[in-house]
Formats: C-alpha cells, structure tokens, sequence
C-alpha cells in the first residue's frame, strides 16, 4: 500500500518541488561572501601566520638555541646551528625556517621557553624565486621588529590562558 | 511595424538583382536572430554563475566590469586566445568538426522558432518536424567528439550521452506528438494560435498537456546533457566526458552548442505549451516580449535545477525514460486524443 502511495507521490514531482523550493529560499538569503582583499575576516590573537624572531627590550636575542622548536617540529622546517658568545652565553648562529616545509602547527612557538620564536598574524606574503621562502635568522629578527607591537599585545592578551 | 522593415530593406537593394536581394535580406534576418542568440548564450552563463552563487549564498562574479557585467567578454576573450591543442592520436578532421557538427544544428534549429506572430526566419509547415530532426543531430557532435578525441573518459561521456539523448528522444519525441495532436499542425506558428482563446492562461497546452509538458520539459534538460543529467560530462567520475581534451575556441564551441541548446529547449517548451506570444493576461497585448518572458522562465529553471539535484545514476536515467516517460507519453497522447476527438472545452471545443 505504501508502496503504491509513494509511486503515485513521486509522479507529483513533490520531493523534487521540496527540494526546490528549499534552494529557491537560499536564493534570497543574506550572502555571506567576504569580498577578500577589501573585506577580511576576523582574525584570533593565537593567529599562526609568518614567524618572527623576537628580541627583549634590550635588544638582546630571546633565542638560547635549545632546539626545542627544532626537535618538535613535525615537518622538520627548523635548522639551527649554535656556539658560545665571548660572554659565555648560548646563541644562535644560523636560525632557519623553511616555510615551504613548514605546517603552521604552531608548535614552536608552545615549545619555545622564552617566547623567542612566535608566529604572527601576517599571512600575506609570497616569494618570487626558489629560496624566498627560506626564512633566515636575519628575516626573521626582521619580522619580529616590525610586528613587535601586535606580538606583544597578543601574548599580554592571552597570558591568563597559557 | 515589424511588418514594413523587409519591404523597406528590399527598397533599399533594389539595384541588385532579385535572388540577390532575397539571399541578402535572408542573411540580415539570419543575423538579427543569431547576434541577440549568442549575446543570450554569454549572458546565460553569466546568469547561471550569478543565479547558482546567490542559491549557494554567494555573490557571484563581480569584478569584471561593473557587478561583473563584462565577465562572459572576458571568458570569451580568454578562450579566443588559448591554443586549441589536437592530441596526438586523436582524428584531427573528426577532432575539429565535432565542435561545428554540435553548434550547427543547435543553431540551425532556431530557423523556424516564431518569436511573434510574423517574426519567424521559415514559416514551413514541417516545423515541429525539423526541429525534431535537427535537435537529434547535434548527438552527432558529441559521439564524433568523444571517438576523435581517442581518450577513455572522452569515450566513455559519448556513449553515455548517446544512449541517453537517444532514449529521451523518444520521450520528447511522444511529447510533442501529444501537442501536434492537441494542435493539429507541425507549423509551430500555427500550435501558437491554436492555444489562442478566450481564458488565455488556462487555454495554453500547458493545461490539457500538463504530464506532457513536464516530460517534455525534463527531456529538454537531458537532452541538453544538463544537471541532474549530466553524466556524459559527470566532472566527478570522468574529468569533463566528451570534451576534455577540448581546449579554446573548440571547447567554447561545445559550451556555446550546450548553451543555445538549452534556450532552444526553453523557447520551444514556451511555443509549445505556454502559449508563445500569447499575453497572459486578458487586455495586454501579445508580443515578442511574452515569447522573450516565458523563455527567460523555462532558463531560470534549467539553472535552478542544476543548483538543487544531484546527479542522476546512470541505471536511473535509463530507467526513467524508459519504464517513467514513455508509457506515461503513450498513455497521455490516447488521453489528448480523446480530448480532441469528442471536442472537450474550453481547449478543443469546435469552432
């Protein structure tokens, strides 16, 4: 019996009228498209964008070259080679991120000690030519001094949750 | 005012010789039919991504030109420019006709569509008949693309596009049986009048047809290999189908066929059943702009679908036009033939 209501139901087109008439719904509804590079979407403050190499306010390198992040790194974009300075301390002396290996996981920045390496929220950068995109020791002090005022600031603001 | 242009033109070439004229005035009335046609394709396209982006609330393309009004200027730009790539072992004759074997008819066919009440290029008396020959041929551009293209996925959308427009042909083909009945004439100007009465809406085909009508309507879209019957393209199992190794002006040539094919479909669905350019309401006048209106709905229909169904398995199409359509046709046309017969009002009451 059943059987013989639905053959005649599915005669009436109903489920497929349903079915548009959902669509057609759709059709009035608020948009919801970001138009990219004049809109952008919200970002978080724990953002995991392009690295930065971070300094104290001295101006001496957060970094002591633990490798941590080297040896967390799941995709292995980390190389770091160290020495002692004249003063005795530990520092790096070749500190590189292949970003083309580099998964933005974000682990780096958790394993890091001293809040050295950190990942902003800039994410809109390219390279033009192979090697562009291997982040040296120097970019990387360079990212940091110029996105220094909005690390600080995200750091400060999620501090009660780290 | 339609009515003065032609002796006007043909005024004008009079210093030419009489068979001249006519093949120039042929020619003008060709293009008047065929430029407005492929300003409708481009902008059909548009509409489709502008239609399906706000059903999927989005906005749509929107950067070329103002609200992305030049983007289908732009896509046709771009394909003139790319190279058309024959591959190697592909039938490089075959290749290239199948785009032209696909376009032609669908063009062709637009010959004796009356977009008014004497606005139609060949006001022939087999009219139905010829559009019924010349929507079959355009198969022919898709199995010839899918052999030349010596491809396996090519291949495989060819046949399953062959079967299936050959077998809703003959849905399509019962369909409009049903309206020659009804209408008692091939001449598709004359299906028009014939739909002509005093309750204007309810008299159209639309009415006594109706299972008809949605069947021709259905047909249409798998005719013109659309969704939910795309699987001769089915991008998710077989790349592209019948043109993947289509590229440039061959491949904007499959999409054009596709494309003027389905406002063919939308046209001929308005003459046939809704009436042509018959005025819906009582008081307005008829038109070529009710034609134009009615044709623009079947359209928004065909983009509607394609933004709700999924695709139809290949057994269920086949079992859909075989055990759904064309006992439902069969049926319908003994129905419609009754109807006629014992002179039903208000549709077949004896004049």
């Amino acid at each position: 019996m059943n059987a013989v209501v639905n053959y005649f139901k599915s005669l009436t087109l109903w489920e497929l009228v349903k079915g548009m008439r959902l669509t057609g719904s759709y059709l009035f509804d608020r948009k919801i498209t970001v138009q990219y590079p004049e809109e952008k979407t919200p970002q978080s403050p724990r953002f995991r964008g392009l690295h930065a190499l971070r300094r104290y306010p001295n101006g001496e390198e957060r970094c002591i070259a633990c490798k941590l992040c080297e040896a967390v790194c799941p995709a292995l974009a980390i190389t770091i080679e160290s020495e002692a300075r004249e003063d005795g301390t530990r520092r790096t002396t070749k500190y590189e991120i292949d970003l083309t290996k580099c998964i933005f996981c974000g682990f780096c920045e958790e394993s890091c000690p001293v809040d050295s390496i950190v990942e902003t929220r800039h994410f809109e950068y390219h390279g033009e030519k192979r090697g562009d995109l291997l982040m040296t020791k120097e970019q990387l002090l360079a990212n940091a001094e110029h996105f220094e005022a909005q690390i600080a600031a995200d750091r400060a603001s999620e501090a009660r949750y780290r | 005012m339609w009515a003065n242009v032609v002796p006007f033109i043909e005024a004008q070439l009079g210093f030419l010789p009489a068979p001249l004229v006519t093949l120039a005035v042929i020619v003008m009335k060709i293009v008047v039919i065929l430029v407005p046609l492929m300003l409708g394709v481009a902008y059909l396209t548009f509409a489709e991504r502008k239609v399906i982006g706000y059903i999927q609330v989005r906005i749509g393309p929107n950067r070329v030109g103002p609200r992305g009004w030049l983007q289908p200027i732009a896509d046709a730009i771009k394909l003139l420019c790319k190279e058309v790539v024959v591959p190697t072992g592909a039938n490089r004759f075959l290749f290239l006709l199948a785009p032209i074997l696909a376009l032609g008819p669908a063009l062709a066919a637009w010959a004796v569509v009356p977009f008014g009440a004497e606005l139609v290029l060949a006001d022939i008396n087999a009219g139905l008949l010829y559009i019924l020959a010349l929507t079959s041929l355009g198969v022919y551009g898709i199995i010839v693309a899918g052999w030349a293209s010596n491809s396996k996925y090519a291949f495989l959308g060819a046949m399953r596009s062959a079967a299936q427009i050959v077998s809703y042909e003959i849905a399509m083909g019962f369909a409009l049986v049903g309206v020659l009945v009804a209408a008692g004439s091939l001449n598709l100007g004359d299906i028009v009048e014939a739909q002509r009465g005093p309750y204007s809406v309810v008299n159209w085909f639309w009415v006594p047809l109706l299972p008809l009508f949605l069947i021709y309507f259905i047909s249409g879209v798998a005719e013109t290999n659309r969704a939910p019957f795309d699987v001769s393209e089915g991008e998710s199992e077989i790349v592209a189908g019948f043109h993947v190794e289509y590229a440039g002006m061959a491949f904007a040539l499959f999409f054009l066929a596709e494309y003027a094919n389905m406002i063919l479909v939308s046209g001929l669905a308005a003459v046939l059943f809704l009436g042509g350019w018959l005025s819906p309401l009582p008081g307005v006048p008829d038109g070529i702009h009710w034609f134009l209106a009615k044709t623009s709905l079947f359209l928004f229909l065909f983009l509607w679908f394609r933004a709700t169904f999924p695709r139809y398995r290949y057994d269920q199409i086949m079992r859909l036009g075989w055990k759904v359509f064309l006992p439902i046709t069969i049926v319908w046309i003994v129905v419609v033939s009754a109807l006629v017969v014992w002179q039903i009002p208000p549709w077949f009451a004896a004049t």
